[in-house]
C-alpha cells in the first residue's frame, strides 16, 4: 500500500469516480470498501484530483463517499510452482477454494491466494553463494507434477546479483525465503519460490526470439496437412455461432503436441470449462501417459462474471503462457473467445465515453489485438534452452460475417487462419474449416507440393460442382464428374474427421504421411468408367472402404487389410497415374 | 424514519435525478406519480446527484413528486406459496391473490461458481422427433427457440413445457400480447401444471423498464427452487422484446450504440441471465427454454446473433417446422451417446443425406434432368420430410429411431448411406435390399 486514500465521487456501471489525495499511478489496483468487503478495481483515467476505477465485481450497494485504498502496485499474477492443474477465474482467484469456502456462488470481495502457501516443494539449488545471477536466471528447482520446475530471479530484477545466501536442498514453502541477491549498490532482495509479475507487460527475459519453423501436431488431417500451425506461431479460428469453434479448441487442447496447455475460456458459456474440469484430469496426456489436467492450467472468466475481469483474464493466461517458456517449456494458449475480449474493451471505452471507432470498438482495437498476439513466439531463453507459446484464438464474428472490426484486426497480425463455415457445420462435416477460404503461411508435415496437388484438385471439383448447378449433371463431361467426385472423397474421408470415433478423432503425423500417398494414388488415378453412374458408385464403394479404413487404429491387422482391399480396387479400376502424381508419390 | 426528497431536477424519459445522499447503487425508491406510486432503481450516482430510472416510466412524474429511498435493492418474494401465482414487472399480483412482502431475495445475484457445475448428463425427453432424435433437450440446457413473428413459437414451447416433467415451471414473459398470456394460462391449467407453475408477465401494454425486470426475477426464483434440489423449467418469451427494451432505455440514456442502435453491453446482458441455467452438483437444476424472435427471418440480426454465440444451441422454427439446419442442440453429444448405439450414426447419416436432397432440390428446380441418384434424394426428402419434421408427431425417441431406419431404406441401398457395416449390419431394415 503506497498510503494513498479516496472517496467514491460517481457510480455508473462497473466504473467508478474517485476523489484521492496522494500519488496514483495508470493501471494501480485499488480496493473500494463497501459493506465491509473490499471490491478490486483498477485505475484507467486520471484526470486533476479524479480518477476512474473499472471495478472488477459488481457495483451494486456502492455509496458516494465510500472510503478508496490505493495499493501502489498494478494487476499481477502470482508465478511460482503449484500453477498447473489449477482453475482461476480472470484475476487468478483459484475457484475450487472459492467454492469451498463461498459455495455455490461467486461472492464479490472474496481473493484467496492463487498459489497454496502451505505446499511444501522440494528445492534443489542450482547455483551457490557467491555466484553471479541475473533477471531469469534459474537459481534452483522443484519438481512440479512431471516437470523441473525452474526457481528463477524474478523477472523485476533487471540489474546483475550476487548470491548472498541460498538455501540447502530441503522442503519449502511460498512464503519461505530461500535465497538472498545482492546489487552492486549492495541492497539485498529476498527471493522466495513464487513472484508477482504485471500481467499488461510482456516477460521479455528471453536471449533471442526465432521464426517459428517445426509444426504443431494437432492430429487434425486438415490442419496439419492442409493449413498447420507452428510452434511459436500465432492462428485463429473465427466462426459462426455453432459452427464449432469451442469443439475444436477443445480436441486440440487435448491432442495437441506441447508440453503445456493454457486454455482461457474468456466471456464463454461455463458449461464448457466444466467439461474441460471434469475431462481432464480422466484423460491421458498420450505425450507421459499422466493425466491430461497435469499439464494444463484453466482460466475461467465466463460470460456472466464481471466484464472487466474478462479484458484482464487474456493477459492473466499468457503471462502465465511466458512463466512456463522462461523454462525452456513448449505452451500452447487457447483463448476463446476473443471477440468477447475486444467487446469488453468496447464496453469499458463506452462508459468512458471515448469517441468510437467501428461498430463502437475502441480505435486502440487492432493494436490492443496486435499487442497480445505479439507475446506469442519461438526463443532461445539465457541458459540457451528453447521454448515457445504459440496462440490459437476463436473469434466470433457478428452475424459470422468476417468483415467486421476483430475479425479483421487478427488477420492482420496471424500466421494462419482457420475460417469455419455455417454450410459445412450445417452439413455435419467436422472439422467445419472451410479449404477455400482458410490459408496458413507455416511449413506443414506434408510437403507443400504435395499439398498443392490436392489443394488444386479441391478447387477444380469445387468449380466443377458450381458449374454442375448451371448446366446440370448430364451436361457436365465425364472427365470433369471424375474430377469433381475425386474433390468430394477427399473432402469426405481427408478433410473430416469423426469426432465420436477414438481412432478416426485423432490422427498421428506418420498415419497422416502413409494415408495421404494412397490419396494421392486415388487423385492421382486415371479412370476410364463407362458413364457417370459407374463412376459414381464406384466411388460410393471406395468412400465406404475408406471411412472404415479411417476407424482402423493404426498398423493393427485390421487397418493392413482394408488398405490392400483399397489398393484392389484402385488397381483393378485405374489406368495409371498422371506424371504430376507419379513424381509427388515416388518423392 | 425514511427521507423523503420532494425537488427533482431532471426528468429526462423514464429517469428522473434528485439530490440526495447515502444512497446506494441499485437501490430501489418509491416514487410519487399522477397515476400512483411507482417504484424505481437507481442507475447512477455523480456526487449528491442520484438517477433513478423510473418503472412506471416519467409520463405524470411532477417536479414536486415525493421519492422515499427503500435502502434495499430490488427482492421478490419467494416461498412455496408463489407456485401457481402470477406476477407483474415490479413484482406485484396480476391475479387476485394477495401480495406477499415475506421471504425476499434479491434479484439478479452473483453467478454459480463453475466448480459447482456438473457436465449435464439426462436427456430431457419430449416426444418431438426432429428434438429427441437430431437436437436432444438435456437438463440444465439453455436453449432458444429463433423464428419469426406469427410462428407457433408460443405453442411449441408450451407442449415442451408440458411433456418435460420438471418439478417446477416459470414463465417470463416479456412484451406478451394478452391473448399469449391467457394462452399459457389456459395450457398449464388444462395440462394440470399450473399449480407448480409461477408466472411473472409483462405484457406489450406495461412500461418498459418493467420488461428489464422478468428474467431477473423469473430466474432468482428458479435459483431457489434449485437451491431446494428441484429441477427447474423456465420458459422466457420473448428476448427479442427483452432487449429491445434495453435498447430503448440505452438510447434515450445517451449511450453509443453499437450494432443497429443495441448498446455495447448486449452480449454480456443477455448471457448474464442464460448463464443461470445450471445443474448443481449437490443441488437441483434450471433449464431454460427462451424463444428470440428474427425481425426479418434475419439470423445476422444482433439479438438472435449474439444469443446463439451464449445459448447452447438454438431451435429454428420456420414454416411451422424444426429446420433441421441451423437447428443445433450443442449438448445432444453428452447423452446421445448412451441412448441406443444408432443415434449418433443415423442422425449425422439423415442430415448429410438431407443436405444432398435440398441440393438437389435446387437443381430440379432449374429444370436440370435428374439422374437415377437424384431420384433417390428427392424420394428420400420427401418422405423425411412428411415423416420426421411434422410437429404433431408424438413418438418416443426408439421408434423415432425405427422410422429413421425405414425412410433410409425406403430410399436408398445400404452402402449409398456411408454408415459403417457394423450399424447396418444390425438395424438395416431386414425386409429391405442391403
Amino acid at each position: 500500500m503506497n498510503g494513498t486514500k479516496g472517496k467514491v465521487f460517481a457510480v455508473n456501471g462497473n466504473m467508478i469516480t474517485v476523489h484521492f489525495d496522494g500519488p496514483v499511478m495508470m493501471n494501480e489496483v485499488a480496493f473500494i470498501e463497501t459493506d465491509g468487503r473490499k471490491l478490486k478495481s483498477e485505475v484507467i483515467r486520471i484526470k486533476g484530483n479524479l480518477c476512474s476505477l473499472q471495478v472488477f465485481e459488481m457495483t451494486k450497494g456502492i455509496k458516494v463517499n465510500d472510503d478508496v485504498e490505493f495499493s501502489g502496485d498494478m494487476l499481477a499474477v502470482e508465478l511460482g510452482p503449484g500453477l498447473l492443474t489449477q482453475i482461476y477465474d480472470g484475476l487468478q482467484n483459484p475457484l475450487p477454494q472459492l467454492a469451498k469456502k463461498c459455495g455455490y456462488f461467486l461472492e464479490r470481495g472474496v481473493y484467496l491466494d492463487p498459489l497454496p502457501k502451505d505446499k511444501d516443494w522440494a528445492f534443489t539449488p542450482a547455483v551457490e553463494q557467491g555466484a553471479v545471477v541475473s533477471c531469469a536466471d534459474t537459481i534452483g528447482t522443484v519438481p512440479e507434477l512431471s516437470f523441473t520446475h525452474k526457481i528463477m530471479v524474478p523477472f523485476n530484477l533487471s540489474s546483475t546479483y550476487t548470491v548472498k545466501s541460498i538455501m540447502p536442498a530441503g522442503h519449502y514453502t511460498t512464503k519461505e525465503v530461500i535465497a538472498v541477491l545482492t546489487d552492486d549498490a549492495g541492497e539485498d532482495y529476498n527471493i522466495h519460490l513464487s513472484f508477482y509479475w504485471p500481467i499488461k507487460r510482456a516477460i521479455t527475459c528471453y536471449e533471442e526470439r526465432y521464426r517459428p519453423n517445426e509444426p504443431l501436431v494437432t492430429q487434425f488431417r486438415l490442419i496439419d496437412t492442409f493449413f498447420p500451425v507452428a510452434k511459436g506461431g500465432t492462428y485463429c479460428v473465427p466462426g459462426p455461432f455453432g459452427a464449432g469453434k469451442t469443439v475444436l479448441q477443445q480436441t486440440t487442447s487435448q491432442n495437441a503436441d506441447v508440453d503445456i496447455v493454457v486454455i482461457a475460456a474468456c466471456g464463454e458459456r461455463a458449461g464448457e470449462v466444466v467439461e474441460v474440469i471434469h475431462e481432464f484430469p480422466k484423460l491421458t496426456d498420450p505425450r507421459t501417459a499422466k493425466p491430461l489436467m497435469e499439464r494444463t492450467v484453466i482460466i475461467c472468466n465466463t460470460s456472466s462474471m464481471p466484464v472487466a475481469s474478462r479484458e484482464a483474464s487474456l493477459y492473466t493466461a499468457i503471462t502465465i503462457s511466458e512463466y512456463y517458456r522462461q523454462m525452456g517449456l513448449h505452451v500452447l494458449l487457447l483463448a476463446d473467445s476473443t471477440s468477447r475480449w475486444a467487446q469488453a474493451l468496447r464496453e469499458t471505452s463506452g462508459r468512458l465515453e471515448e469517441i468510437p471507432g467501428e461498430e463502437a470498438f475502441p480505435a486502440y482495437l487492432e493494436s490492443t489485438i496486435a499487442g497480445f498476439y505479439e507475446r506469442a513466439g519461438l526463443v532461445r531463453n539465457r541458459d540457451g534452452s528453447i521454448g515457445s507459446i504459440t496462440v490459437g484464438g476463436t473469434v466470433s464474428p457478428a452475424g459470422g460475417n468476417f468483415e467486421e472490426p476483430v475479425t479483421q484486426a487478427t488477420l492482420k497480425v496471424v500466421g494462419a487462419f482457420h475460417g469455419l463455415s455455417r454450410e459445412r457445420s450445417d452439413a455435419h462435416k467436422y472439422p467445419a474449416i472451410h479449404p477455400m477460404d482458410s490459408w496458413s503461411k507455416y511449413k506443414g508435415i506434408i510437403p507443400e507440393e504435395k499439398v498443392g496437388y490436392a489443394m488444386q484438385l479441391l478447387i477444380q471439383g469445387s468449380d466443377v460442382e458450381q458449374m454442375m448447378k448451371v448446366v446440370g449433371e448430364e451436361g457436365t463431361s465425364l472427365e470433369d464428374y471424375i474430377r469433381y467426385l475425386k474433390s468430394t472423397f477427399l473432402d469426405a474421408v481427408y478433410l473430416q474427421q469423426n469426432s465420436f470415433d477414438k481412432v478416426d478423432k485423432a490422427t498421428s503425423p506418420e498415419r497422416q504421411k502413409h494415408v495421404f500417398n494412397n490419396i494421392l494414388l486415388i487423385l492421382g488415378s486415371i479412370f476410364n468408367f463407362a458413364d457417370k453412374d459407374a463412376a459414381r458408385i464406384w466411388f460410393n464403394r471406395l468412400r465406404q472402404k475408406f471411412i472404415d479404413y479411417n476407424y482402423a487404429p493404426w498398423q493393427s491387422d485390421e487397418f493392413k487389410a482394408i488398405e490392400s482391399e483399397i489398393l484392389g480396387m484402385i488397381k483393378e479400376t485405374s489406368n495409371g497415374l498422371d506424371q504430376i502424381a507419379e513424381a509427388h508419390i515416388a518423392s | 424514519m425514511k427521507k423523503v426528497y420532494c425537488k427533482i431536477e431532471s426528468i429526462v424519459g423514464n429517469v428522473i435525478t434528485v439530490r440526495a445522499e447515502g444512497v446506494r447503487y441499485g437501490e430501489l425508491a418509491k416514487v410519487e406519480t399522477r397515476f400512483g406510486t411507482s417504484l424505481a432503481e437507481v442507475i447512477g450516482l455523480s456526487g449528491d446527484l442520484v438517477s433513478l430510472q423510473v418503472f412506471a416510466g416519467g409520463r405524470g412524474i411532477s417536479t414536486k413528486a415525493t421519492v422515499i429511498f427503500l435502502g434495499h435493492p430490488m427482492e421478490i418474494s419467494f416461498s412455496e406459496n408463489i407456485l401457481g401465482r402470477v406476477f407483474d414487472g415490479s413484482g406485484s399480483p396480476r391475479d387476485n391473490g394477495p401480495s406477499l412482502a415475506e421471504d425476499l431475495i434479491p434479484i439478479g445475484g452473483p453467478s454459480v461458481n463453475p466448480s459447482h457445475r456438473i457436465i449435464p448428463r439426462e436427456m430431457i425427453r419430449t416426444g418431438i422427433p426432429m428434438i429427441d432424435l437430431f437436437n436432444t433437450l438435456v437438463v440444465s440446457q439453455k436453449l432458444p427457440i429463433f423464428s419469426i413473428s406469427g410462428e407457433p413459437y408460443n405453442q411449441l414451447l408450451a407442449r415442451i413445457a408440458m411433456q418435460a416433467n420438471a418439478d417446477v415451471i416459470i414463465l417470463g414473459g416479456m412484451g406478451l400480447k394478452f391473448d399469449d398470456y391467457l394462452f399459457f394460462k389456459e395450457t398449464f391449467e388444462r395440462g394440470g401444471s399450473f399449480s407448480k407453475t409461477v408466472m411473472f408477465i409483462h405484457t406489450a401494454a406495461d412500461p418498459t423498464v418493467e420488461c428489464l425486470m422478468i428474467p431477473d426475477m423469473s430466474l432468482a426464483v428458479a435459483e431457489q427452487f434449485a437451491l431446494q434440489d428441484k429441477d427447474v423449467l423456465v420458459l422466457l418469451t420473448d428476448m427479442t422484446s427483452f432487449a429491445d427494451a434495453m435498447k430503448e432505455i440505452a438510447i434515450s440514456q445517451d449511450q453509443v450504440p453499437s450494432n443497429r442502435g443495441y448498446p455495447g453491453d448486449l452480449y454480456s446482458q443477455l448471457a448474464s441471465r442464460y448463464e443461470k441455467a445450471v445443474d448443481f452438483d449437490t443441488a437441483g437444476s434450471i433449464t431454460i427454454l427462451g424463444v428470440t424472435t428474427m425481425p426479418g427471418d434475419d439470423i445476422t440480426h444482433p439479438v438472435p446473433d449474439n444469443t446463439g454465440y451464449i445459448t447452447e444451441g438454438q431451435y429454428y422454427l420456420r414454416g411451422g417446422h424444426i429446420e433441421p439446419f441451423g437447428s443445433l442442440s450443442r449438448l445432444k453429444q453428452q447423452v446421445n451417446a448412451k441412448t441406443r448405439k444408432d443415434h449418433r450414426a443415423l442422425m449425422d447419416c439423415m442430415i448429410k443425406l438431407y443436405a444432398a436432397y435440398k441440393d438437389t432440390l435446387e437443381k430440379k428446380s432449374m429444370g436440370f434432368n435428374m439422374s437415377a441418384w437424384d431420384n433417390k434424394l428427392l424420394s428420400y426428402g420427401e418422405c423425411f420430410e412428411q415423416e420426421m419434421m411434422d410437429l404433431s408427431r408424438n413418438i418416443p425417441l426408439e421408434k423415432a429411431l425405427d422410422l429413421g431406419w425405414e425412410i433410409l431404406a425406403n430410399s436408398f441401398t445400404s452402402d449409398e448411406t456411408g454408415l459403417r457395416s457394423e450399424l447396418i449390419n444390425e438395424f438395416w431394415p431386414q425386409n429391405k435390399d442391403s
